[in-house]
This record gives C-alpha cells, structure tokens and sequence, in this order.
C-alpha cells in the first residue's frame, strides 16, 4: 500500500549495512590476491599487504605471462572449453528432443536408463579400469568424451522443449516436416534462453574442471586444464607458509607469484560473468521449479 | 520419411509403417547418447567385479582370484577410512546446520531491500564467487588466513591481538572451509528463495498491514510461511546427499597438518586408489558409498514428492 512512499526507517538502514558488509565479504578476498600480486615479497613478508598493493611491482605478473606452460595451459582450457560447449549441447539436444515426444515406443525405459545414471554410478576405480582399456588414460580426449551429457541439463532442457506448443509442431508437421526439421526450424529457435544457460553451465563447468584431468591425466602435464596447473602451483611454493621458511631465493617472491596465477586465472571468468549474469540465474530457477 | 505406404486394406501394416516413417529420426537421435551412456556409465558397473577380487591391476577382472567381501571388510579395519566416512557425515552435518539456513535469511533481507539498482547489484555481487572454482577460492583463502602473512592474521596482529591458526589447527580449518562453501554458494542459492517469495500471495502483506504488523513479523509471519514448501523440499533433497562429499572443495583447501580432518571419501578413494594403487580396496569403498548414496537419493526424491514437490526427476 504504502511501499514506495514510507520513509527510510532504521530496520532499512541495518539492511543497508548488512548488505554493504556482504559486499565487501566476496570483493575483500579478491583484492587481497590481486594487492599481494603486485606488491613486493618484502612487503608481503613483513605482513604490510592487506587490500591494497604495497610497493607496487609487476614482475610475479609477468612471470606468469612469461611461463609457457601456464599461457598454453590457458589457450588450452580454453579451446577446450569452446569443444565440450558444443559436443554437450549437440548431446543434449539429442538425448532430451526426442523423449519429448508422447507417441514414441519405449520412451519411458528410455528415459529411465538415463536417469538411472544419475542414481548410481560405479564410482572412480572402476571409470578408471575402462579408460585404461580404451586408452584413453593421459589422453586428452578422456577430458571429453566421459561426460558428453548432463542428465540434469538433459532434463532442464526436455522439460524446457515440453512447454512448448504441441500446436507448432503439428502445423510443422502438416506442412510436411518430419522430427528433425521440426527440431531445427521450431524447437531449436525458440530454446535460445535454455540453449544459452546450459552452453554456459557447461562452459563453467570445464573451465572450472580438473579431477577428471588429475585422475586419468598423470602423466600427460601439458594436457593439464588450468585448474589443475594452478592446484600444482599453489601446493608446490606452499599451501600454509608455516611449513616453507625459505623455501624460493626471496622470501615472500612464491606468495607473489601464486596471487599472480590466481588473479590471471580468475580473469575470463569475472570478465564474462556481469554479461551473463542474467543466463545463469535463469538457469538456477529453471533447474530447481521444473526439475 | 521415404518409407513406401501400403495403400490396401491391410490397415495394422499402414499404422506401422507410418509410426516408423514418423519415428526413425527420433530414434537415430537417440543412438548416440544410448551409445555413449552405455560405454560410460553402464560398461563401468561391470568393473565393479574388481572390487570382490585380489588387488590386482595387471590381469582383466575375471582373471584374479574371488575374495568376496574381503575388501569391503578391510576397509572398515582402516583408521584413515574411519576417520573418511566420520569427516564427510560431519562436513553434511556442519553445511546442514549453518549452510542451509544462511541462504534463506540473507534472501528475506535482499527481499525487504528497497533500493533496486542496489539490490541489483548487491544480488550480482554475491552470485560471482559460486564462479570461482575450489582452487581459486582455496588460493583466496590461503591468502587471507595463512598464519605468518594472510591479511586476516596479519590485521589481528596490528591491532594487538594473537593469530589464529585458520589453516592448521583442525578445529579451526574444519570451520574455516565450512565458512568458504558459505562464502562461495550463500548468494547463488538465495535465487530459488527469492523466485518462492515473488509468489507469496501480496494480499497476505495487506493483510497484515491492515493489522498493524511491523516489518520483522510479515518476514516471520507471511513470507517465511510462503516459502516454506520450498525449503522443506530443498532440505530433503540436501539430506539425499550427506553421503557425498566434493572431492574439489577438500583438496583446494587440505593441507598435511589438518589431514586427519579434510579426509573424506572421495578423496580417500583417490588416494588409496590411484596414488597407492589399491584398485579393489578403493573400488569397494566407492561401491559401498554409491549405494548408500543411491538409496538416499531415491529416499529423499520420493519424500519431496510426496511433500508436493518436484523432487530431482
């Protein structure tokens, strides 16, 4: 009645504060790795840093630009991440188009011995005992193929096809078109939200990814994703400096160089994420309302 | 489609014709991910054999000699994995207790926030770092609570008070990364809170205005109540997983001090399988955990359906 009209009252402005804190709880973290990254070892020793650079440097920095292995292991992630949107997507469509459709024998068993891989799964050692029968351990390929579909995405994506109209398929069908020019012509151009959320979710996902790599890739370290790289830099130097007195020739230089990884991995991922910000959250009501 | 009708009286021919002239396509699409769930998730349950046998990671499966349950047995003997199967119910129970309540508050607070351009931006902010991975939030937090040079520590020493060992005391770690999951996914969940609460009847707070009530009593007397199926679904299916444990969100915070405490199974079944190669040991832990799993899934799926939710399928 009165939302918009009544005054600021103090119940606003502890909301205000709390939310201001909140704010400053997920930035703080991230401008102290970037501050370490450019500040110098000493300073980093001698416990100055907190959010702010001190004795500002960029060599950690450009050490990691430098470092072959960690730039390759970037452009590699990333082309990687490009392949698995697109062989995902292209899986999905396959596997959650079809069981959209009423009148299809067998749809239903089908469906179950999808789902059921969800429920349960044989676990590590066993996956491990069958890329190793199909060569596929420190294989780069052994980042793809075992995880073509999401059946969680797999269903946000057929529950997705199922609110469309029954009515557009059917004038399509009249028209002469069988499933698949249906697929393309209608399902596909009114998907582009979901299309878009999934892609995204996927995409997220490999970039983020590195178990698959630290299980089946131990040996094959220039197939390592970035995450993977980063997990190796940062238990090298040190994971909690109590046990790394002197550990590099300057004291402080392997804290340095760490934030540095840190701040240049987390790069495309807070550079892309404002813009599609908006995908993600419909994905997460997508998923949890229909799923 | 090209599939030449027969055009006579033979009418049970003509509908099987022309189901599978309408039908083909979709099973031809279909192929590929039956392919591909059978070699990856279906092929795998075979090796589970590997399991009931002798270590043995030379000889195919049905070449070892049967142990049956023997490596189930020795699993329970193992302090370590004791120790595995105690840190990843403690974990489910410590995420349950303080991790699932922290979204639902901090959503009935961005709902009661007037400004949008502010809760807009508040809501952006607190979604990022459900986008960092487990490493990079790992870094973060080593970052900030290392005991000689995290800036946390570092401020606590400035202003004259002792540091507190965040990382390498176990108490102190186990709180510490239950407080990162919160970090990393708090505002991410809020999504399904704050999508419940737009559907609240508004009548209700009329209602309520109506009767004087103050803002803190529509929070705990209209909005809460109108979310509440949606929190009792949500709790049920997080109770389906207190088995689970992300292997990513232990080894990006672990360190060898507080090994006796990051320890879960998943992690355990890594190392004990393909670090010390204990290929049957490890895979008999993996089943026993994917059963359990399976079982509280099916379980919670079941009563969030019978709770009037969607459940997960």
């Amino acid at each position: 009645m009165d939302g918009k009209a009544r005054k600021t009252d103090a119940g606003d402005v502890c909301i205000i504060i709390f939310m201001l804190i909140l704010i400053a709880l997920c930035i703080l973290p991230i401008m102290n790795v970037v501050a370490t990254s450019f500040s110098s070892p000493g300073a980093v020793m001698r416990q100055e840093v907190t959010f702010l650079p001190v004795e500002f440097q960029t060599g950690s920095f450009m050490d990691v630009l430098n470092d072959s292995r960690f730039m390759r292991s970037m452009a590699w992630t990333g082309i990687l991440t490009g392949i698995v949107v697109v062989v995902n997507l292209f899986m999905t469509i396959l596997a959650a188009y079809p069981l959209t459709y009423d009148s299809l024998k067998g749809r239903k068993i089908i469906t179950l011995y999808i789902v059921f891989t969800m429920l349960f799964s044989a676990g590590l050692i066993p996956a491990f005992i069958l890329f190793r029968d199909l060569n596929l351990i420190n294989n780069p390929l052994v980042l793809i193929l075992p995880g073509m579909i999401s059946v969680f995405n797999m269903i946000i994506m057929r529950n997705f096809f199922m609110g469309i109209p029954d009515s557009l398929k059917e004038s399509a069908e009249m028209d002469g078109g069988g499933p698949f020019t249906v697929l393309i012509k209608i399902y596909l151009p009114l998907s582009t939200p979901v299309l878009a959320t999934l892609g995204l979710f996927y995409a997220v996902g490999r970039w983020n990814g590195f178990q698959d790599a630290l299980f089946f890739l131990p040996s094959a370290p220039d197939w390592h994703p970035i995450q993977l790289l980063l997990y190796n830099i940062l238990q090298n130097l040190t994971a909690v400096d109590a046990m790394d007195p002197g550990a590099s020739a300057a004291p402080g230089w392997g804290q340095t160089v760490q934030s540095a990884a840190i701040v240049i991995a987390m790069i495309p991922i807070l550079c892309v994420y404002p813009f599609v910000q908006r995908y993600f959250v419909q994905g997460a009501t997508l998923g949890a309302v229909k799923g | 489609m090209t599939i030449p009708k027969s055009k006579g009286t033979n009418l049970k021919r003509h509908t099987r014709n022309s189901y599978i002239s309408r039908h083909w396509a979709l099973y031809a699409m279909l192929a590929l991910p039956i392919i591909y769930f059978f070699i990856f998730s279906y092929v795998p349950m075979v090796n589970i054999l590997i399991a009931f046998t002798q270590n043995n990671v030379i000889l195919p499966v049905w070449e070892v000699p049967f142990v049956g349950w023997a490596n189930f047995q020795q699993a329970f003997t193992l302090q370590p994995f004791r120790d595995a199967v105690r840190n990843t119910l403690m974990f489910s129970a410590l995420d349950l207790v303080i991790g699932f309540p922290a979204p639902i508050i901090l959503a009935l607070l961005l709902n009661e926030l007037r400004m949008p351009l502010f809760k807009k931006i508040t809501q952006t902010i607190s979604y990022m770092p459900f986008f960092l991975s487990w490493i990079i939030v790992g870094g973060l937090a080593t970052r900030l609570f290392s005991n000689n040079t995290g800036a946390v520590n570092n401020l606590l020493t400035y202003m004259g008070f002792s540091t507190i060992p965040f990382l390498t005391s176990n108490v102190h770690w186990v709180f510490t990364n239950v407080f990162a999951a919160i970090w990393r996914s708090v505002g991410w969940n809020t999504i399904i809170y704050l999508a419940a609460i737009t559907a609240v009847n508004p009548e209700l707070y009329e209602a309520a205005d109506m009767d004087g009530a103050s803002r803190l009593r529509k929070m705990w007397h209209v909005t809460l109540p109108g979310i509440r199926p949606v929190i009792v679904i949500l709790l049920v299916l997080t109770l389906g997983g207190i088995m689970g444990a992300d292997l990513s969100r232990f080894l990006g915070m672990e360190n060898l001090l507080v090994r006796t405490v990051s320890e879960v199974i998943p992690t355990f079944v890594f190392r004990w399988g393909l670090q010390s190669m204990q290929f049957s040991l490890a895979a008999a832990i993996g089943i026993f955990q994917s059963i359990i799993g399976t079982f509280l899934l099916l379980g919670s799926n079941w009563l969030a359906k019978k709770l009037g939710g969607n459940g997960f399928w």
